[in-house]
């Protein structure tokens, strides 16, 4: 039978290729019509260090990154110690030989990735010889490769042809070497190429693709992992008559400058990661109180502080629902998949103006990072919504009543102060208990125009249900089959919209014995959150800077489902 | 807006130097009106906390945009207002330590961008909301609700500052020269450019240099504020800086730069080498 499933891990230093070679396979892979995923990890800094990044390609659709490397791919000594273990029984080592020798290890075999780069007259090819080796070990044709390589590398230069010819000799060295090395993984099964046209994008540029499709006007952010892509992404695409799109000094200019252009009339966003979120809170309370309809997205990495900059967590859910002092709850949206990103991305949006105020948007670094083919988003299906404005004559009350009502933009009559303090119906300051009374209201009134958000759900009679969140839900949907196939009776829950929670959805776990949540940090916030909506919540965490593995989820699950059945047994 | 609104309570102490100010302001807004033909509701007066922040609620006559918002951040509020709609006249109204305390850190970044808005200093060399701490420019050695035994900061130099940062246009006056002071935020709102009004605003309350400033000849104080003579060339950086150098505190402009582009000038330079993209030109980027 043949392979539908083929995961490699690249490790290594920083600048020693690991990225491309992750890449390009998965590239050159998806051309053909195979499913892509990437997942890479890597310290701090700009070269050197221990980086990995790993590729699954299947013939189906994927979900997470795979538990077990078929191949790993170790350029150096360290990396193959530290990865060596998840390689699975009959899987094969490929390494280094120009770095380090390996003696005695059976499933191995070595080739010298630099000197069979530059003997082809491009030392920069050894990713090439890396992708030739692969190809081989899955019977992967060869041509696959050499067209990925003609289309990437013809770029009109004079020395395009010469490039061409030397990438796809190093992977023609490769393939001879991983021949006469005896190892063969198993034929992949041939492509089922996905119906529709299909792009291969990251967490990063879904989510700014459906701030654009929102039709952002104004962004301002500051250099943060995992979130500057999002930063460099917008510096490149959004300049235009009545566009702006900035680098600030701080996050807290970021935050406080596109409130003052969402005042002004334009749809603005902000990204960053947790220790630039925490710094927006002040600025993100006056949006709430002030009434300004900012999108401001947390691309999460572990924390607190510092933390882990380039590790994945999902630590940031509670700060994200209260960034800042006083009475306020922000609509959260968190993807869980790239397609998921572009949705959010534009949602967002419309959420923000629709109840004009502050909406966060929760992703990332595994979601951020991960380079996936993902069907084309339809624009035509992005129905993006402005705020409802103003447009009487002077002497207005902007924030009169108990709900939402038009917002006037300056350069037009219905001038206002747009205030951070509290304030009565014109936007002056005030101390009165009523009025503080009817404003707190007013603004807790207005999220309920934003229940609409959709949920998925399976086997919803089952007492006992899994509910993960954000990128967990991959690891999670691809348990819970494998549990139900066992036959053990639970049900599946998912929404990217955590706040509100859909009505109907939190109706349902509400009636539910037991809601286990997948979830990475160490407090179950997700599960915490439920639990105060009264749903029997409990979390199943981890924090190891990596997302969850299938087998070990689907084995925590198991023993959870167990364990509760014994005792409603007893009971 | 207060005498239409009750409910607004909030009151500057009586002989407070910001009543001047804002007097000031109500005229260099309505010229606009009426000299330049531009709606009231075109400005935007943005404030941060503290006395001063409660001008964008006192101010009386056409009824500008307001936006007081929260401490220390009246610049990058003002440059999202400015950049989201340029028509816009953005002029940021803030006292001493909001400007020069919390918010310090965003004067340079204005600066090197000469985003084009006005900014009001009302600088009364204390903290007077909270009841009369230090601030950046209380004298070294004051005694203060905060400096009990005396201020171990040295006394910022706002000038010297604004200058050294490349603040396009800088100005000095007080409170009590409301002529002056209408002119000179008319002259900065119509500056291409970052433009500072720098103002010394007595607080009656816990630092008077009412006195100080203008001086007491029967009390034999010489008076601390000084008209810059009128062959000063406003034009010259190094001359500005001389001024700001001495003691004393100059009345008029130190500085002026029409030369440099502003923010929004430098964007459209810059989107010009930029071909407009559709987002499903974008989209089809990223085709597999």
């Amino acid at each position: 039978m043949k392979n539908t499933d083929f995961v490699v891990r690249f490790a290594g230093e920083g600048g020693q290729g690991v990225v491309t070679s992750a890449d390009g396979f998965a590239s050159a892979n998806a051309q053909v019509g195979y499913h892509v995923q990437t997942f890479s990890t890597f310290p701090s800094q700009i070269r050197g260090g221990p980086v990995w990044t790993q590729t699954r390609i299947s013939t189906e659709p994927i979900r997470s990154s795979g538990d077990d490397l078929d191949v790993l791919v170790a350029f150096n000594e360290y990396a193959y110690n530290e990865h060596k273990s998840e390689v699975r029984e009959g899987g094969v080592i490929i390494f280094d030989s120009g770095t380090f020798e390996l003696e005695g290890v059976e499933n191995s075999f070595g080739m010298a990735f630099d000197d069979l780069a530059r003997s082809t007259g491009n030392a920069r090819a050894a990713n090439m010889v890396v992708m030739g080796a692969l190809a081989y070990l899955v019977e992967i044709d060869q041509s696959i490769l050499e067209q990925f390589v003609t289309k990437r590398f013809t770029r009109g230069r004079p020395n395009d042809q010469e490039i061409i010819e030397s990438n796809i000799k190093a992977l023609t060295l490769g393939r001879i070497e991983a021949e006469n090395s005896g190892f063969m993984i198993g034929q992949m099964a041939d492509a089922i190429p996905p119906e529709g046209e299909q792009v291969l994008i990251n967490g990063n540029v879904a989510l700014s693709l459906g701030a654009m499709a929102a039709g952002i006007d104004v962004y301002v952010g500051y250099p943060i992992s995992p979130a500057t892509p999002i930063l460099l992404f917008m510096e490149n695409n959004l300049p235009g008559p009545g566009k702006f799109a900035y680098q600030s000094t701080s996050e807290i200019e970021s935050i406080t400058s596109i409130v003052g252009a969402a005042f002004a009339g334009k749809k603005a966003m902000t990204a960053t990661a947790g220790p630039g979120f925490t710094l927006m809170g002040e600025g993100i309370g006056l949006a709430w109180m002030a009434e300004i309809p900012v999108v401001v997205v947390d691309v999460q990495r572990g924390g607190p502080s510092t933390g882990l900059p380039t590790k994945t967590e999902q630590s940031d859910l509670l700060t994200a629902l209260y960034p800042g002092h006083g009475d306020m709850q922000m609509p959260v949206i968190a993807p869980g998949t790239v397609e998921e990103c572009f949705v959010a991305g534009h949602r967002a949006f419309s959420w923000a103006e629709r109840y004009q105020g502050p909406v966060v948007v929760l992703s990332e670094h595994m979601l951020s990072e991960r380079n996936q083919n993902i069907p084309k988003p339809d624009l035509s299906k992005v129905n993006s919504e402005n705020r409802s404005v103003y447009t009487g004559t002077n002497g207005y009350q902007r924030y009169d009543g108990w709900e939402l009502s038009p917002m006037p933009i300056p350069g037009n009559p219905g001038s206002y102060v747009a205030n951070g303090s509290e304030h009565d119906g014109m936007g002056d300051t005030t101390h009165l208990a009523d009025r503080h009374i009817q404003m707190t209201n007013r603004r807790f009134s207005k999220l309920k125009l934003l229940e609409d958000g959709t949920y998925e759900s399976q086997n919803t009679d089952a007492s006992i249900v899994l509910m993960p969140w954000g990128g967990s839900k991959g690891s999670g949907l691809s348990a819970y089959e494998e549990l139900a196939e066992e036959g053990v009776d639970l049900g599946w829950y998912y929404t990217m919209y955590l706040s509100p929670l859909p009505p109907k959805l939190l109706e349902e776990l509400r009636t539910k014995d037991l809601v286990l949540v997948p979830e990475l940090n160490y407090m179950g916030q997700f599960a915490s959150v439920l639990r105060s909506q009264g749903v029997k919540a409990e979390a199943i965490t981890q924090y190891t800077g990596l997302p969850f593995k299938v087998r070990e989820l689907a084995s925590r699950i198991r023993d959870r489902v167990g364990t509760q059945q014994k005792e409603s047994v007893t009971a | 807006m207060t005498s239409k609104n009750p409910e607004y309570d909030f009151k500057w102490c009586p002989g407070c130097g910001d009543f001047g100010v804002r007097r000031a302001l109500e005229t260099a807004i309505s010229r606009r009106t009426v000299e330049m033909e531009v709606a009231p509701e075109n400005n935007v007066i943005i404030a941060g906390i503290g006395c001063s922040g409660n001008m964008v609620h006192l101010l009386e006559g056409d009824q500008a945009y307001g936006f007081h918002g929260i401490h220390g951040r009246s610049l990058p509020i003002a440059m999202g207002a400015k950049m989201g709609n340029p028509d816009l006249n953005v002029v940021v109204v803030a006292g001493d330590g909001d400007f020069l305390g919390i918010g310090l850190e965003h004067i340079s970044p204005q600066a090197a961008r000469n985003l084009n808005i006005t900014a009001i200093v009302m600088d009364n060399g204390v903290y007077g909301l909270t009841k009369g701490q230090s601030s950046p420019t209380t004298d070294l050695g004051a005694v203060t609700s905060s400096t009990p035994y005396g201020k171990t900061e040295d006394k910022l130099h706002p000038f010297k500052m604004y200058l050294s940062l490349g603040v396009s246009f800088v100005s000095s006056t007080m409170s009590s020269q409301v002529r002056q002071m209408s002119t000179i935020m008319s002259e900065a709102m119509d500056h291409p450019g970052f433009s500072i009004v720098h103002i010394q605003s007595p607080c009656t309350e816990y630092n008077n240099t009412f006195e100080l400033l203008k001086g007491n000849v029967r009390k034999g104080i010489p008076g601390l504020a000084y008209d810059i003579p009128e062959d000063h060339d406003d034009a010259d950086w190094d001359a500005a800086f001389d001024i700001a150098s001495n003691d004393g505190i100059p009345l008029g402009v130190l500085y002026r730069d029409t030369t440099r582009p502003t923010l929004e000038q430098r964007i459209d330079e810059v989107s010009e080498k930029v071909k407009a993209k559709s987002v499903a030109s974008m989209l089809d980027s990223y085709a597999i």
